[in-house]
């Protein structure tokens, strides 16, 4: 009787069920796992022709940009191509010891090295705009890199075959499609010199300082003496409206160095990732550093902020990665005055009338003035 | 490289329609079969019905993919507005976004009076789209 269950009835019809539904039974133990792969190969597939697109557009806005701006007498496009391709080799961390130092030279001769190589590709842009450019083509080159590994990974699965180099490429693609876009949003807010996100810092820093009276402090920073609530406040930013970050630890170090480190506070407002769930533009208070980049600069901070013992307060604005390389989103826009008033609370609240402190407004100064 | 995976692409999607044809085709018939089947009364019209629908469904969520597919392939740009502030008379100006434009830039006398005007802000508005999440607060 029991097989008999296994056999359909009298009909052709239900023959050729029962045969199919067998056949993709015996295909699906032997080559499901070869299918589930050549479906997540398919996927990697049309997400690199879009990383391949969104490079592909990169390259040539930064092509565009550099014509339009820089006026170069020869076409740009192999030193743009040379460019895109630039490889910066980190020191070897094997002995740890005064490795910061080491990293931060080589990001020296970095920055001027791509600064020299836009200044040869548009001879006749300003400052402003050779910062611009030089954010246009970081923006490209790194468009450039994720679609190289991308493409490394995808050749490598379909060559060995390997479910696993396939799996855990096509598991954070996703993840690696947003970052793709965020890069290709700043590259057009580059390339038109339009506030990013990652400004926000710089924006607070900007309203405070404005109708000041501002000197240039290190490398790419300002500085204005500020009379605020009673104390007195040396406001640092980097310097704008061009695209660069400044180094903020170097010049906080000179404040604190040149009012022998006599500096009731530190207050350090910049953009922070948020997580998901969390509102853009929403401010959060705590203490610490508030810088990203490589570290060079925190360390700095920190390192001075140890010597004389000055407690650091941090406001961060809440974004999250595709906002802080766009055009700034008006949630961020607003909450920068929102972060003017807790700046001023916390000044209110941690120190006295007559202190000497300092506010850092960290971030890309692209498209804020001061 | 890049143009192996567009050509693989390219080939795939050619290959995508040919089968998106073929299965709409084949429950075309499937579904005339069963009207001819209904009109005799036969038993197995239900089945043909079943195919018929179920190839329908499934080519038109493929033919709909593609087409989605095709439509992802543009860079969009937000359109980015500057707000310009006279500092004396508060005269506001809202225009979109020129190159050159920056964050507490200084554009000049104002029109009505003798203020200076200023950018205020420049920034671009997200419109929330789709339904609305579930926010664990």
């Amino acid at each position: 009787m029991l097989p008999a269950q296994f056999f359909p009835g009298q009909d052709s019809l239900s023959w050729i069920f029962q045969i199919i539904f067998t056949l993709l039974f015996i295909v699906m133990i032997f080559y499901g796992q070869r299918i589930q792969m050549y479906v997540m190969i398919r996927e990697i597939e049309g997400s690199l022709l879009r990383l391949k697109f969104i490079r592909d557009e990169g390259r040539k806005i930064a092509i565009k940009t550099i014509k339009e701006t820089g006026k170069p007498e020869v076409d740009p496009t192999k030193r743009v191509d040379q460019f895109l391709e630039y490889v910066t080799i980190p020191p070897q961390s094997m002995d740890p010891a005064g490795i910061v130092w080491k990293l931060e030279h080589i990001l020296d001769v970095r920055e001027d090295r791509f600064k020299d190589d836009v200044k040869l590709m548009a001879p006749a842009a300003d400052e402003t705009n050779i910062n611009n450019l030089e954010n246009t083509l970081e923006a490209a080159a790194a468009l450039n890199i994720i679609y190289k590994v991308i493409r490394h990974f995808y050749i490598l699965g379909k060559k060995t075959l390997s479910l696993y180099i396939i799996m855990q490429i096509q598991m954070i693609l996703p993840l690696i499609m947003r970052e793709a876009e965020a890069y290709a949003s700043a590259l057009k807010a580059f390339s038109f010199g339009q506030p990013i996100g990652d400004g926000a810092g710089a924006l607070v820093a900007a309203k405070l300082m404005h109708g000041h009276r501002k000197q240039k402090i290190e490398k790419d920073c300002v500085v204005a003496k500020v009379p605020l609530e009673g104390r007195t406040a040396y406001v640092i930013k980097a310097e704008g409206p061009g695209g660069n970050v400044g180094k903020p630890g170097e010049a906080i170090k000179r404040v604190v160095e040149k009012n022998d480190g006599k500096i009731s506070a530190i207050i350090m407002i910049d953009a922070a990732l948020k997580l998901e769930g969390e509102k853009p533009g929403e401010i959060a208070e705590g203490v610490g550093a508030a810088i990203g980049g490589p570290g060079t600069e925190q360390y700095k901070i920190e390192e001075s902020i140890l010597k004389y013992k000055i407690p650091i307060n941090a406001v961060i604005i809440k974004e999250d990665i595709g906002d802080a390389v766009s055009p700034m989103r008006k949630e961020i826009f607003d909450a920068t005055e929102v972060a003017v008033e807790t700046v001023k609370r916390v000044i209110k609240e941690r120190t006295k009338e007559g202190d000497t402190i300092i506010i850092a407004g960290i971030g890309n100064s692209i498209g804020v003035g001061q | 490289m890049s143009e192996e995976i567009e050509r693989t692409a390219r080939r795939f999607s050619s290959i995508v329609l040919i089968v998106i044809i073929v299965v709409l085709v084949l429950s075309l018939t499937a579904l005339y079969q069963a009207y001819e089947l209904y009109l005799t009364n036969d038993p197995t019209v239900g089945y043909y019905l079943l195919i018929g629908f179920v190839g329908l469904a499934l080519s038109t969520y493929m033919l709909f993919q593609t087409r989605r597919r095709i439509q992802g392939f543009t860079l969009k740009t937000p359109p980015i507005t500057t707000t310009i502030v006279c500092s004396k008379c508060g005269l506001k100006n809202v225009r979109n976004f020129e190159r050159g434009d920056y964050i507490l830039k200084e554009l000049g006398p104002c029109t009505k009076c003798e203020g200076t005007m200023m950018i205020s802000a420049i920034y671009r508005e997200v419109k929330q789209k789709g339904k609305k999440e579930k926010v664990f607060t």
